[in-house]
């Protein structure tokens, strides 16, 4: 039985990948400040009158974390399939579904985490109340590793192909509505007082199905891409 | 029969700009469709045609 | 014994395909003169929208086939996958531009039926919205051929992409309505017709078949293209351009 061991090189995985991007902070910081200014451009763009900010927060919150998740899938794969790591991975005895998982795994808790934090500090810039802000860590939480599970399908269909980011875009952001529209949901929801506990669902529930079925797509995409 | 006249049913009741907005771009649609697909193996077919031309000749000066 | 894949090589799908072709270019033709007929001739005015409803007898059938063509297209791309037969992938590549082709007018005809019915071009409703997010799902298909250069690699990136779109398609069109819902109160739905006559659905279902013969036609002379735009290194093309 290789669980144990399985379970062991998924970890490994996981922590050499953290350590990588421990050692490049900028490229792992890219992400949250990409979502910064974008959550400032909009009251620029829009205008600061408050009740208007509050209502678009929510929205604008979600897209901008959305945006942010997908520009940083480049660095999911990008440099271990240039320097043949991923082709030893893929070779490994253990199973490659988990170790894909973990990457992806190590991808989320180094951009998508900060995203969560960060998002708190941008919702005061909203004028959103502290519940509200509550549900939207809650739905980030829940929503962004979709968003890495899904966009590492992408990622991994266009390896080292030419036009990478906008083309990983073109493929993504489509698979990306179910979350959007049920994590900006609920923040609007808690918003308006109709409570957020259905979108909330819907959305653990998107969590569990990409769970379950994104690693098969994104190993499947990895092999076709190294053949 | 709805219609009284020829100009009654071009004017589809005033809706004219849109039903015929939508059956014209259609038709337009699905008669450049076919079209093209026609031209895009005609096109191959040509290149196949030079490749096969070129291979002759290569092979008879080969010989030659 | 049927041998299932006496036709799945190119060389014998080719004339078979271009037997096909004018069989359903005329099924399409006689469908959709009649269909036409139904639609301007038989049907009466609509109570509430005039003359206007009379884009359903197109907008109907272009929504369906861009949505059935998309399944067919990830049909054949799971096909390859299991079977790893090319002409699989040919097939799926050759129905691509044609379901986004009826995506798109599907869009268009729904603007214009939108206009004089509710006022505006584009209507947030959830027909409308997952259409265009369809429209989103194809041209990322054929974005993703078309980058790749390596024409297997392409082929099997597509048929992944294809099967991911497939299986998000249900869950996007129930998003895009739980969204609808909850932002518009009544619900304008472009294809509401409750009341349809007997005579308008005859008629659309008539167009629908119209466009189906159609997809078919074409679909199969895009897949002779794509043959022998693929086996340009293979001996009997060679002789087929030689004849």
């Amino acid at each position: 039985m290789t669980g144990g061991s399985a379970l062991a090189a998924a970890l490994g995985v996981l922590r050499r990948d953290l350590l990588l991007a421990l050692r490049r902070k900028s490229d792992a910081l890219a992400p949250v400040f990409f979502f910064v200014i974008v959550a400032s451009l909009f009251p620029l763009g829009i205008g600061p009158e408050p009740d208007l900010l509050r209502r678009i927060g929510p929205g604008v919150l979600w897209v901008g974390a959305l945006l942010a998740t997908m520009l940083a899938l480049a660095r999911l794969f990008a440099a271990d399939y240039e320097d043949g790591t991923l082709e030893q991975l893929a070779l490994s005895p253990e199973p490659f579904v988990m170790l894909a998982a973990a990457k992806v795994g190590a991808h989320w808790l180094v951009s998508g985490l900060p995203l969560i934090v960060a998002a708190p500090v941008l919702a005061l810039q909203y004028g959103l109340p502290a519940d509200t802000i509550a549900v939207l860590v809650a739905s980030l939480l829940l929503g962004t590793p979709v968003l890495s599970l899904v966009g590492a399908i992408g990622a991994a269909l266009t390896l080292g192909v030419r036009g990478g980011g906008l083309l990983v875009a073109l493929i993504v952001l489509p698979l990306y509505v179910p979350a959007l529209v049920f994590g900006a949901g609920a923040v609007d929801a808690n918003l308006a007082g109709t409570g957020a506990a259905a979108h909330l669902s819907l959305l653990g529930a998107c969590l569990v199905i990409a769970g379950f079925f994104a690693p098969w797509a994104i190993t499947a995409a990895l092999r076709i891409a190294l053949e | 029969m709805n219609w009284g006249s020829a100009a009654e049913f071009f004017a589809m009741g005033g809706y004219a700009p849109y039903v015929w907005g939508s059956y014209c771009v259609v038709a337009l649609c699905m008669i450049i469709e076919p079209v093209a697909v026609r031209a895009r193996r005609r096109a191959a077919a040509a290149r196949l045609k030079a490749l096969e031309g070129a291979a002759r000749r290569t092979a008879s000066e080969a010989a030659a | 014994m049927i041998n299932w894949f006496r036709f799945s090589s190119p060389q014998t799908f080719y004339p078979l395909a271009g037997r096909m072709v004018p069989w359903f270019a005329g099924a399409a033709a006689i469908l959709a003169l009649a269909g036409l007929y139904l639609a301007f001739f038989v049907a009466p005015t609509d109570a509430q929208q005039g003359e206007s409803y009379r884009i359903i007898f197109v907008h109907v059938p272009a929504s369906w086939m861009s949505m059935f063509i998309y399944l067919v297209m990830a049909g054949w791309a799971a096909i390859g996958l299991v079977f790893n037969t090319r002409l699989s992938y040919m097939m799926a590549a050759a129905l691509a531009p044609t379901g986004a082709l009826f995506a798109f007018l599907s869009l268009w005809t729904g603007a214009l039926w939108g206009k004089p019915t509710w006022g505006t071009y584009w209507v947030w409703d959830a027909r409308l919205t997952s259409e265009l997010v369809l429209l989103f799902l194809y041209i990322g298909v054929m974005a993703l051929h078309a980058a790749i250069d390596d024409t297997r690699r392409a082929d099997k990136a597509c048929a992944v992409l294809a099967l991911v779109g497939a299986v998000n398609i249900p869950i996007i069109y129930f998003s895009v309505q739980w969204w609808n819902t909850l932002h518009q109160g009544a619900s304008v739905s472009v294809t509401r017709a409750p009341s349809m006559a007997a005579v308008m659905f005859a008629g659309m279902i008539v167009m629908v078949f119209a466009f189906w013969a159609y997809s078919i036609a074409v679909a199969l002379a895009r897949a002779r293209a794509i043959i022998l735009e693929r086996e340009r290194h293979s001996g009997w093309a060679h002789e087929l351009a030689a004849a």
